[in-house]
């Protein structure tokens, strides 16, 4: 039984094409991430699986009942919003209550949960204040209150932490992951943040155009991205995406560039499909933090590179390289010296690297 | 030596300005002043005339003050003078328009809370054009709907009633509650309505429960808007009442235009005071939320 299970789900606003059928799986206790940029439809599928939008075609199933005509109220589900949509006109202790009420819940049940919640909270002393009288921190927590109290089998998250100071946000990014640990609900959370989204999943899944484009753990999705878009999305700076052409010989693959006489041999690489692989179209995927300066493990591949800016940024710098008229990035740290406008030998990782379908921008 | 040239230069310039400045700012009293005592010169001219006998407003002229507290022609101007036919005066009209004003407000400002929610968190397919027929209703002269109006009114069964008018001045009054009502509740976060859906309530609780106890400021607004706007109007009463069930502003000008001897002018201007007293009264009480509520939409929930 699968907590959350979306089937097909295609949405349309007008003649907007918003999600193209979307499936999604979601096992019991397991912390989901919506990522994407704005306008992939990461808000629109959280409020279809809220119940605040309507479906144009597909399905949601929560525990595998069908509720995708269900009331948002009974979907057995709480939800924490980017602006906290704490009620104004009513106190804290009257904000976490009013579902409760509104389910007609016991009086004796509702002091229970109020006092239960509001203790783990830590915003027991808070009860009696009004919204506006609460600092942006202490909103968000009563936010989250409101939604713990109803005890819903899944939480949604939307953007919650956007609205904080940046030193706040990495605070209660800690404090959802505590918390997820302590209950171990399901959660399903939509970001924007690629930091939010790898240290608080267990399961990513980044959308691009309404559609889910990788479905994986943190680690996958960062070690081993299943096309262009995810690779160049995760990551700061994103992933180097060099276009050139595969070469067989009779012993070796090797990626080139034309009109190049660099030549990266590909060995040990997982393929997917090994058939047809010479001459293909391809990017050559490594990431800036793969590239050494100086060699780290026996089977670095050495190249020299041209430097041709330097980027300080404190504790790191990022140098940018010629490889064959194409931007190459590399994270050092900041007390190397390289001197800028000579060729420099580099070493890459080649276990960490990834080859995409210069076409389709598929992994291959 | 330069250095104390220079000091002593500037010293000068310094006490220039502030003379410069000393002027100006006598210039500034002076000319608000004089707008001041420009705009409060016709209720001067008015309640000192109200307090006059007749002889002193033949004898004095427009600016002399009154001999005494005379309040004879409040009393007559409220009371009448207590013989029988020819005599008006204001107190039933008054209370006419007390009648008509309070429900007339209450229900348009209700309606249009109403209509502004619906039209803001409750979005569906045409809800702008809607709102568009209902901004034409702010535009449209109302000498232009007095016909059709009459006619309405006349199938109801309820012309030349203080019904008819309460109807009247509701159903002109939704566009501009609307107007109001509309803009203060798009600053409002609509995550706050889906919140509440989450937990449970519906339309109408989420309308009184969440939304209405945090519309005080537009509120006011409205009111003030509205009660002016009603107790102030002329067309609608003359034309759609006449005799007992005649609003204030209707008798007060039966009232002027009508005496048939001798102009008492004395009467005429207490009588004005006392139709405009209401909104004065309803200005001084919430004008200070006026302003803010009027701000308050524009910038933020």
């Amino acid at each position: 039984m699968k907590t959350l299970k979306i089937e097909e789900l295609s949405k349309n606003f007008g003649s907007t094409e918003v999600l193209k059928k979307i499936n999604l799986e979601i096992d019991e206790g397991n912390f989901l991430v919506l990522l994407g940029p704005s306008g992939c439809g990461k808000s629109t599928l959280l409020n279809i699986i809220a119940g605040l939008e309507t479906i144009n075609e597909g399905d949601v199933f929560i525990d595998d009942y069908n509720v995708s005509k269900v009331e948002p109220k009974d979907r057995n589900i709480a939800m924490v919003f980017q602006s906290y949509a704490l009620y104004p006109s009513m106190n804290v202790k009257e904000n976490m209550i009013f579902g409760l009420k509104q389910a007609k819940t016991s009086k004796e049940k509702i002091q229970e949960q109020l006092e239960k919640v509001s203790k783990f909270l830590q915003v027991d002393q808070l009860l009696e204040r009004k919204p506006s009288q609460l600092s942006g921190g202490q909103r968000q927590r009563v936010a989250i209150g409101r939604a713990l109290v109803r005890e819903p089998r899944i939480f949604l998250f939307d953007e919650p932490l956007s609205n904080l100071d940046a030193k706040l946000r990495v605070e209660m990014r800690r404090e959802i992951k505590k918390l997820h640990q302590q209950l171990k609900t399901t959660v399903v959370y939509v970001t924007h943040d690629q930091t939010e989204a790898m240290s608080l999943g267990t399961n990513i899944a980044i959308m691009n155009h309404g559609v889910i484009q990788q479905n994986d753990t943190p680690e996958k999705i960062y070690n081993k991205p299943s096309n262009t878009f995810v690779a160049d999305f995760i990551g700061s700076p994103s992933m180097n995406l060099i276009k050139g052409i595969l070469k067989e010989n009779s012993v070796d693959l090797l990626f080139t560039v034309s009109g190049s006489n660099l030549e990266i041999p590909i060995k040990d690489y997982d393929f997917k499909d090994k058939s047809n692989l010479n001459n293909k179209e391809v990017y050559f995927g490594i990431r800036p933090e793969h590239i050494f300066f100086k060699k780290f493990n026996e089977s670095d591949f050495e190249i020299n590179l041209r430097a041709d800016l330097s980027e300080y940024i404190g504790h790191e710098q990022i140098m940018t390289f010629d490889y064959a008229n194409q931007e190459v990035l590399a994270k050092f740290p900041s007390t190397i010296k390289i001197d800028l406008g000579k060729e420099t030998k580099l070493y890459f990782d080649l276990t960490q690297a990834s080859l995409f379908d210069a076409q389709t921008e598929e992994r291959i | 030596m330069q250095d104390s040239l220079k000091s002593s230069s500037y010293q000068q310039l310094e006490k220039k300005s502030k003379y410069t400045n000393m002027f100006l700012r006598w210039f500034l009293y002076f000319i608000l002043i004089l707008f001041a005592s420009y705009f409060i010169f016709p209720l001067y001219v008015m309640v000192v005339t109200s307090l006059k006998t007749m002889e002193e407003i033949r004898q004095g002229t427009l600016l002399s003050w009154p001999s005494g507290l005379n309040l004879e022609s409040w009393a007559v101007a409220w009371g009448g003078r207590g013989y029988g036919a020819g005599d008006t005066f204001l107190r039933p009209y008054f209370w006419n328009s007390i009648k008509m004003v309070v429900p007339a407000v209450f229900f348009s400002t209700f309606i249009g809370a109403m209509t502004g929610y619906v039209l803001t968190k409750w979005r569906f397919k045409g809800d702008q054009w809607v709102f568009l027929f209902l901004l034409f209703g702010c535009f449209i002269p109302f000498q232009a709907i007095l016909l059709p109006m009459a006619r309405t009114l006349g199938v109801l069964g309820i012309s030349n009633s203080v019904i008819g008018l309460v109807l009247v001045h509701t159903v002109y009054g939704i566009p501009f509650t609307t107007l109001f009502f509309r803009n203060y509740y798009i600053s409002v976060p609509t995550e706050l309505v889906k919140a509440a859906r989450i937990d449970g309530a519906g339309f109408f609780k989420i309308f009184f429960k969440i939304l209405l106890p945090i519309s005080a400021p537009i509120i006011v607004v409205t009111v003030i808007w509205q009660f002016t706007q009603i107790w102030n109007d002329f067309l609608f009463g003359s034309t759609f009442s006449f005799g007992e069930a005649a609003p204030i502003q209707v008798a007060l000008n039966n009232m002027v235009l009508s005496s048939t001897s001798v102009k008492e002018y004395n009467v005429d201007m207490a009588s004005a005071i006392i139709a405009g007293i209401p909104t004065l009264i309803v200005y001084v009480l919430a004008g200070k939320y006026f302003i803010r509520g009027l701000t308050s939409g524009a910038v933020k929930g």
